[in-house]
């Protein structure tokens, strides 16, 4: 039974690897489980014709650097929620959780004014910034999670050893976090990477599309490309899938505390 | 090395609770100070006030001459050893040990050197490249210790250190941190719910309860002459024996309907029935192997108050014979009913 | 902003009250839009709590190859909505797409259908890619939920004689009831938001009959560039869904706080 689960839920992902590597003639052609003939023109097609690297790249610089933003300072807020006794503590904590829950297609419309407005529309900023709306109160909540489990005690050692607290966080907290920050680093690529709404909304063509809009907009007047979509899905689904299962633990550890713990 | 003043510190919590109550304690320079007192009662918060881990919310703190209620930890020069030791879990030993200089910035020189000598005293050499992980719980103790020793601070700071240790290895430790206190002559607050640990440990105890101070004073001093009901229940083990002031009214200092009496277990001798000042039944004999403790329930019939007596191995008692008690003349202490203090 | 027509704000258009509010609650296909929505989510949330519920159980046993099959739900859920949705839409694609021909071929159906010209048969693969994307999710939430119980409390429920059912019924679930309400309030609230799968799979289509209302807000701002309206739509998507937070959490929040201390 179980073995059936594990096996539908993989299907899909083999089949459109297998679709990927047919000939479009055969896609329709009286399906069958094994492969006959392999064949890689979708994958050339992708990268001579569509020019498949540019999404690829745009998605590479806008999750990377909306990841790295967000870790750095997220790490700094989370440190200050988890640590820091002040008032409303309680309240900004739920703040944040509640951005985080708001409806995308909810703040379209201002951000859409806002970045106009920065001349930011179509530009690289331009989606990093409505990005950090979603992925900043993932990392803090998630980043709080993990620093409250570290116990207080070993930054009070380090700061009556003669530590600042900024030195303490940089040389006792941050590394005994470093799981933390890896797994929160991982989640916040996989939203960022499979983001989009935004991405729709706020580029204007092939040059800043990411690899979601990219394969969505594929879909040609008369007829659907299905194996250069395929191929393109399998190509978009590589790195997150890597990265999935290469930390599959820490991830399920990520995805759990962020939502149980409170 | 310093001494340590705290002048009416009061703490209370951003929910409300008061943990200490105007504490007004003067440490001298080279004094092993305890504070003993139940748990809660404010002795760790006291501490880490000292530390700079908190902050008073009313008083003064100086250590030395310099008035630090404000000043962070990391300027006041103190080392302080925590009950869970928080030792830095990704670095080995050595660099545990040599943290504390390398945030002071002592040459590299200097700090093999301190981290050699430590190492050595406390037997810490054939771990060095240990993480602590991997060490024993005694292990753990001593570099927790060792990495205040290296800093030579002006006050050690020490918060339960032995309540993580079996209880043979918590017994010599502490005679290892008697002996550490001779060898510095440092400044020591040391912090303990144990009454014993305190006893043996401190030049002073102070014992708390509720974040007040009920006394200061010497091991023994505190054991003769408790100041209130308390301090004398809380030190010294078995527990003292408390009584209405009636039983023995001849000898109530006072008006003996408002007084209660107290009587340590050591201070009460067994002797034949009628021979002593009150007769009692023997209610359950427990062999300690130096003496006996016995508890009796006073009154031929057994139907008063209990009372614990400490008597030599070779007293001939049993389960409900009716013997009889005889209370030291000069060990008695009476105690205000109402208020607890001594009279 | 959303009083006004923005169709030229550079123009500032005249304030137009809540004209755009009447409008939408009026407009037939925001209505039908709204029910979409609600349909998707009741639909689609129920069925992943009940696979998921199962999934977590199961994985809670220790049996070998575990973490492959941990693994294995994953995937689904860290590939793209977009590219999850193109997937499904394949697989029901045509009338000799895999579906088909795999339901023709058991014998389940005498003639290959063609999904999406219907609004019943074009939710089938929308439902199913998303039970399908985030069941795992949902079994992760529960394990966790799962693991946290303590093991002596099915012990002394067997010493007690209870059996399998009912150490589920008195232990598993009353102490599961935090993460299930914490899976239905992420699920639920994320349900209502849905866009990229169904843009991405039927567009909306057949006409507008799984058109869920952020594709529509989508479309009347952006395809449309009625961003007074549009706007108007996304505070009553925003509205809906706040409205639907905080009536989990009044009802379930106390629970929640109760039991998880
Ligand atoms: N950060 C805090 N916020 C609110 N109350 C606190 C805080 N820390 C301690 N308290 C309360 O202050 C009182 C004193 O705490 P403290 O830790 O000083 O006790 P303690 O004497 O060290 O006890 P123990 O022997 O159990 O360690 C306790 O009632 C405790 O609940
Ligand atoms: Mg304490």
């Amino acid at each position: 039974m179980l073995a059936l689960l594990v096996l539908g839920s993989a299907f899909p992902l083999y089949w459109a690897i297998l679709a990927s590597f047919t000939p479009e003639a055969r896609l329709f052609g009286g399906p069958s489980l094994l492969p006959s003939e392999l064949v890689l023109d979708h994958y050339r097609a992708l990268f001579t014709q569509r020019n498949f690297w540019i999404p690829i790249r745009n998605s590479l610089i806008v999750a990377g650097t909306t990841t790295a933003f967000c870790v750095a300072v997220g790490a700094l807020c989370a440190y200050a929620l988890a640590r820091l006794q002040f008032r409303g503590k309680f309240a900004l904590l739920g703040f944040i959780l509640a951005v985080g829950m708001f409806p995308q297609i909810s703040v379209v419309s201002p951000l859409y004014m806002l970045l106009r407005s920065l001349g930011l529309i179509n530009t690289y900023p331009g989606l990093v910034l409505p990005y950090l709306t979603f992925a900043m109160p993932l990392t803090v909540w998630l980043l709080v999670g993990f620093f409250r489990q570290l116990p207080a005690e070993l930054e009070e050692a380090a700061m009556v050893d003669g530590a600042s607290r900024l030195r303490a966080f940089g040389e006792v907290i941050v590394p005994l976090a470093l799981p933390g920050l890896a797994t929160t680093a991982i989640l916040t690529f996989v939203y960022s990477w499979n983001e989009f709404l935004f991405a729709l909304s706020f580029t204007l063509g092939p040059e800043r599309q990411t690899v979601p809009v990219a394969i969505a907009l594929f879909r040609g007047m008369y007829q659907v490309p299905w194996g250069q979509i395929l191929a393109a899905a399998v190509v978009a689904t590589l790195p997150v899938t890597l990265l999935v299962l290469a930390f599959q633990r820490r991830i399920v550890q990520g995805l759990t505390a962020g939502a149980v713990k409170g | 090395m310093a001494s340590v003043q705290l002048e009416g510190v009061r703490k209370t919590y951003p929910n409300g609770h008061v943990a200490a109550q105007g504490l007004d304690l003067h440490i001298a320079d080279g004094e092993f100070m305890v504070l003993v007192g139940p748990s809660g009662c404010g002795k760790s918060t006291a501490l880490r006030m000292i530390a700079g881990l908190e902050t008073p919310t009313g008083g003064r703190i100086l250590i030395g001459d310099r008035d630090v209620t404000v000043v962070p930890p990391q300027q006041r020069d103190i080392a302080m050893v925590f009950q869970t030791y928080a030792l830095y879990p990704h670095m080995t030993v050595r660099e545990n040990l040599a943290f504390g200089l390398r945030m002071r910035g002592a040459s590299r020189a200097e700090i093999e050197q301190r981290v050699g000598e430590a190492a050595r005293a406390l037997a810490l050499e054939p771990v060095l490249d240990r993480k602590p992980a991997q060490l024993s719980g005694g292990q753990r103790q001593r570099v927790a210790l060792g990495r205040a020793i290296v800093r030579e601070p002006k006050v050690f700071l020490f918060d339960e250190p032995l309540s993580n240790l079996d209880a043979k290895l918590r017994v010599e430790t502490r005679a290892e941190l008697a002996r550490l206190h001779r060898r510095l002559g440092a400044t020591i607050v040391y912090v303990t719910h144990d009454q014993e640990e305190a006893m043996t440990l401190g030049s002073r105890v102070a014992v708390m309860r509720d974040g007040f101070l009920q006394q200061v004073a010497p091991p023994m001093e505190l054991y003769r002459y408790p100041a209130n009901k308390f301090v004398a229940e809380f030190v010294g083990s078995p527990a003292m024996n408390f009584l209405p002031g009636e039983i023995l009214a001849e000898l109530s200092p006072a008006n003996p309907g408002t007084a209660v009496l107290g009587v340590r277990p050591h201070d009460l001798t067994i002797v034949t029935a009628g021979a002593g000042d009150l007769d009692a039944l023997v209610d359950v004999v427990e062999p300690r192997g130096s003496e006996l403790l016995v508890y009796l329930r006073l009154g031929a019939e057994g139907n008063g108050p209990e009372l614990r007596v400490v008597a030599p191995p070779e007293t001939a008692v049993e389960a409900d014979r009716v013997v009889g008690v005889r209370f030291d003349r000069e060990r008695l202490h009476w105690f205000d009913e109402e208020t607890g203090r001594r009279v | 902003m959303h009083l006004h027509d923005l169709r030229m704000p550079w123009l500032g258009r005249p304030f137009v009250g809540l004209s755009n509010y009447l409008e939408a609650v009026g407009d037939p296909r925001f209505r039908g839009a709204l029910w979409h929505t609600l349909f998707f989510a009741a639909t689609s949330v129920s069925l992943e709590l009940l696979i998921g519920l199962w999934l977590a159980l199961a994985l809670n046993q220790a049996f070998r190859g575990r973490g492959l099959v941990r693994a294995a739900v994953l995937v689904p859920w860290a590939i793209p909505t977009v590219v999850s949705a193109l997937l499904w839409r394949f697989m029901f694609e045509g009338q000799t797409g895999i579906v088909n021909a795999a339901l023709v071929d058991i014998g389940l159906m005498r003639e290959p259908i063609v999904w999406f010209i219907q609004p019943g048969t074009a939710w089938v693969p929308v439902i199913l890619a998303d039970v399908w994307k985030t069941t795992p999710f949902v079994a992760l939430l529960l394990l966790a939920g799962l693991q946290n119980i303590d093991a002596s409390l099915y012990e002394a429920a067997r010493i007690d004689g209870a059996s399998a059912w009912r150490q589920f019924r008195h232990v598993t679930l009353p102490l599961l009831k935090p993460a299930i309400l914490v899976a239905l309030i992420f699920r639920t609230l994320d349900a209502f938001r849905v866009f990229d799968l169904i843009y991405a799979l039927t567009g909306g289509g057949p006409g507008t009959s799984t058109e869920p209302i952020a594709l529509y807000t989508f479309n009347a701002l952006l395809q449309n560039l009625q961003f007074g309206y549009g706007s108007a739509l996304s505070v009553i998507v925003f509205v809906v869904t706040f409205g639907l937070a905080m009536i989990y959490i009044r009802f379930l929040g106390a629970e929640l706080m109760g039991s998880r201390r």
